[in-house]
């Protein structure tokens, strides 16, 4: 057993916003950790769970300081450790693996370097140790071709599997803590829970004491054995994992249960479905030179069909890579398709942004994922929402300001945030604000590039309610694109499944996800944890094939 | 392995222990940031250093020929590069004129001319980056290779070739200023722009149907006007050298009107003595320059904090 016991006890952390009064952004926090112990921190983002995973490792973010309180791991109390004595502990017998491994690896260095680095740093082993305790870390982790991995570079490998070399690189000291702060959380699903299984098994043989970060609660059910559920830095509820799932004692808890399901309360409405809207044939897609029959360089997407009635909402699903935005794209007039033609209510339409008619760019709308770059920072709410209004309809100043309150009360906005700027404004409000400018054109079709992904699970669930709401009202189309399955059960009523650029399968929603035909439908279908224990395990491991070079 | 991480224990000690059962509520005694109280007063500070420097000369500039108790080319002394003194506050020059009047007088020259000179390189630089961005492929090409060409010929270069070529004048010198500094002001602004271009706001324009002039100018330019202005600020500064430069070899602001430069290249005579005459204007000529960066700089940082 190489874990130690973990004790916290009133954890009390505060921040100095700039130009303001310190304040406390996480406080009393508690809990005690057997050695081998893993538990989920898990609450909305802005609820304290990194920085009381940073605690652990007695850093705070620059503006915050770590104002009470004991962190006890093993017979270390880590909050009174000198500037030396905290670098000797980081990294050897607590070690981090963060979010975007991608963003954590120097690029220009070689996977083992980097791997070994901690080990050196700390003067455990020699460079040869290293390395062979490395490749059996990698041998343990399931990486493809452990021997000769770690003499890639981080852009050789995939992103799964480069979270897998950074769970080597935070193992390689043997550290006594592990703190894992949404490790899975950029990943697709059919990846996701390749790398949940491995690092489970790594933690279980070596007995170490982990923190799990997450707001998944599917996920942490699969990994934690004690859940902390957190809300604005204070603890809502903890209690093992099983009790959290079967018993919620508090509300908040409750919510994020009802989140995490929103196939259960929401279901597609039953559309007024009307004449034909929008008919892809045979589209192909791809960037780069083209060759003499006129194929591109990369394909991204080929011989998609796709046809859709006024009122209909169809879900593409599929991973990153897919092609699954690059289709919204092009139906957007921002790619250009190489082959194919697209009809938009029976009209060609033009493949190119110039040659479109005002009253097409105004009946199709792309609501974008990510509120943050959607939204223009140094415009305010009223201006953002003004702009479609003044580019498509003649109305007079009244009309319009009337017409941008009614949006406001249609998104579920008050009516105080027009003056705002969208950095003053939290990330559901943000994409509600989003929807409602494209709500403002009065479209036929709004094309939706996953929408929810970049929120919370209880904000996403509010704005897929909200999606579901304007359907029945406005009866508008969507095509909407997300990676989660369960979204787009509640939302849609057909469904088409992307893999490598082409549809493996399309149909209804009920049919396809409850009878999938194809392999890899079944797979992604598979992959998405449930909200039970033990469901990690009672899934059969697939034989991952070689390592994709790109 | 047990051995490896025993190791931290070890070198923690007994005394160590005891000392952290000591501070179990005093929180930890990292070192702790709070930055926004450590910048503050000294952000405040360095902009009003920066604004009093620059806004004494921008004041200076606009009144100065008012206050000047001389005429700027009267001959008022008998002693040349006098020091100090009563009637001749700054001292007189290599001809025994006011060196107080020809400075009040040549300061509205050099600032002047450098403002203009900064404004028109920054539209024209910012204005064709901005756009070029959104231009078809093989024009925007276009575009960047002529800015690449002018970029290559060097600026001081530039102004000496243009200057004995057609002569010197005050539009001939604000053009030659222009065309070596716009293409600088070109190459950052285009690639903030192409930055901005591909973030999704600009795409949602772009499927909205706006022109390129409203997206670069409603998109794309206000997230981008502070690194333009700080920009602006740094090529005012060039500018400022690059016209005393001129003056000094004699080829800008021709007697016996004088701008800055001019003023110490007149005097350079009186180096040896340690003439008031050539410290003053090259005096004046730093602090307008550091007035004018310290103002810059802490008027982009502040906006940054307010982001955070």
């Amino acid at each position: 057993m190489l874990g130690e016991s973990l004790t916290v006890r009133d954890l009390r952390i505060c921040a100095t916003p700039p130009g303001g009064e310190e304040r406390i952004i996480v406080n009393d926090i508690g809990f005690e950790l057997a050695p081998g112990e893993v538990l989920a921190l898990i609450g909305e983002s802005g609820s304290g769970k990194t920085t009381i995973a940073l605690a652990m490792l007695g850093y705070a973010r620059s503006g915050c300081r770590i104002a009470g309180g004991s962190v006890q791991l093993g017979d270390t109390d880590i909050l009174s450790l000198n500037a030396t004595q905290t670098r000797a502990l980081r990294g050897h017998r607590v070690a981090y693996v963060a979010q975007s491994a991608a963003a954590a690896f120097n690029p220009s260095r070689t996977l083992m370097d980097q791997v070994i680095e901690g080990a050196l740093i700390h003067d455990v082993m020699s460079r040869q140790e290293a390395r062979q305790k490395a490749v059996s870390l990698f041998h343990d982790l399931a990486l493809p071709d452990p021997e000769h991995i770690g003499e890639r570079y981080p852009h050789q490998i995939s992103g799964g599997q480069l979270q897998r070399v950074m769970a080597a690189m935070a193992l390689i000291t043997d550290p006594a803590l592990v703190i894992l702060d949404e490790p899975t959380t950029a990943l697709d699903v059919t990846t996701q829970i390749e790398v949940l299984r491995a690092f489970k098994q790594v933690m279980r043989e070596r007995g170490t004491t982990a923190i799990y970060v997450s707001h998944d609660l599917a996920v942490v059910a699969q990994m934690a054995d004690q859940v902390l559920v957190l809300q604005n830095g204070e603890t809502q509820e903890h209690n093992t994992t099983a009790r959290i799932l079967e018993q919620p004692a508090h509300e908040y808890t409750r919510s994020l249960l009802a989140a995490a399901r929103p196939q259960d309360h929401l279901s597609p409405v039953e559309g007024r479905h009307g004449g034909e809207l929008l008919d892809i044939h045979d589209l192909q897609v791809g960037y780069g030179s083209r060759d003499g029959q006129g194929r591109p360089e990369n394909v991204v997407l080929e011989h998609i069909n796709l046809h859709l009635v006024r009122g209909q909402a169809l879900g593409v699903i599929g991973e990153s890579g897919s092609g699954k935005s690059t289709l919204a794209r092009a139906v957007a007039g921002l790619v250009a398709p190489s082959h194919g033609a697209v009809q938009f209510d029976r009209r060609e339409l033009s493949t190119t942004l110039r040659g479109r008619t005002p009253d097409q760019f105004r009946r199709i709308q792309m609501v974008f994922q990510s509120a943050d770059n959607a939204l223009n920072p140094a415009h305010s709410v009223q201006r953002l929402l003004n702009r479609p209004l003044e580019t498509y309809f003649s109305l007079s100043r009244r009309e319009r300001r009337a017409r941008v309150e009614e949006l406001m009360d249609l998104v579920k906005l008050p009516r105080d945030l027009l003056d705002r700027k969208p950095g003053e404004l939290s990330g559901g409000q943000k994409q509600r604000v989003n929807l409602a400018r494209a709500l403002a054109a009065k479209p036929d079709l709004i094309l939706c590039d996953e929408v929810t992904s970049a929120l919370d699970t209880v904000v996403g669930a509010a704005i897929l309610e909200l999606l579901v709401e304007l359907r029945r009202e406005l009866g508008v189309a969507y095509l909407f694109i997300s990676h989660d399955i369960s979204t787009v059960r509640s939302l849609c009523d057909d469904v088409m499944v992307l893999y490598q650029g082409e549809c493996v399968e399309s149909g209804p929603c009920q049919q396809v996800l409850e009878t999938p035909r194809h392999d890899y439908t079944r797979r992604l279908i598979g992959s998405v944890p449930e909200l039970r224990q033990g469901w990690l395990e009672s899934r059969p491991t697939r034989n991952e094939t070689a390592a994709p070079v790109t | 392995m047990s051995e490896t991480h025993a190791m931290p224990h070890r070198r923690q000690g007994a005394s160590q222990r005891r000392a952290s059962a000591r501070r179990m509520v005093d929180g930890s005694r990292l070192p702790i940031s709070a930055p926004a109280r450590r910048n503050k007063p000294r952000l405040k500070l360095l902009r009003w250093i920066g604004l009093t420097l620059f806004g004494f000369w921008v004041l200076v500039a606009l009144f100065g020929p008012l206050l000047a108790p001389y005429p700027m080319g009267a001959f008022v002394a008998d002693e040349i590069y006098g020091g100090m003194s009563a009637a001749h506050w700054l001292g007189t020059d290599y001809m025994g004129r006011d060196m107080l009047s020809r400075m009040l007088t040549g300061a509205r020259y050099t600032v002047g001319l450098a403002v203009v000179a900064a404004l028109l390189s920054t539209l024209v630089g910012a204005g064709f980056g901005m756009l070029t961005v959104l231009l078809p492929r093989w024009l925007e090409e276009g575009v960047r290779r002529i800015f690449d060409t002018l970029i290559s010929i060097p600026s001081k270069m530039m102004a000496l070739v243009m200057v004995s070529a057609f002569g010197t004048s005050i539009p001939l010198l604000i053009l030659a200023a222009v065309l070596s500094y716009a293409p600088g002001a070109f190459r950052i602004s285009h690639s903030l722009a192409t930055n901005l271009a591909t973030l999704e706001y600009v795409q949602v324009a772009k499927t909205r149907g706006e022109g390129r002039f409203y997206i670069a100018a409603v998109e794309i330019m206000p997230n981008m006007i502070q690194s333009v202005l700080t920009d602006m600020g740094m090529r005012f500064v060039f500018i400022v050298l690059l016209l005393s430069g001129m003056s000094f070899l004699g080829l800008g602001v021709q007697p016996p009107a004088a701008d800055l430069g001019s003023l110490v290249r007149e005097n350079i005579g009186g180096l040896s003595q340690g003439a008031l005459a050539v410290i003053a204007p090259a005096l004046a000529i730093g602090t307008l320059t550091i007035g004018a960066n310290l103002l810059i700089d802490s008027l982009s940082k502040s906006r940054d904090t307010q982001k955070e």
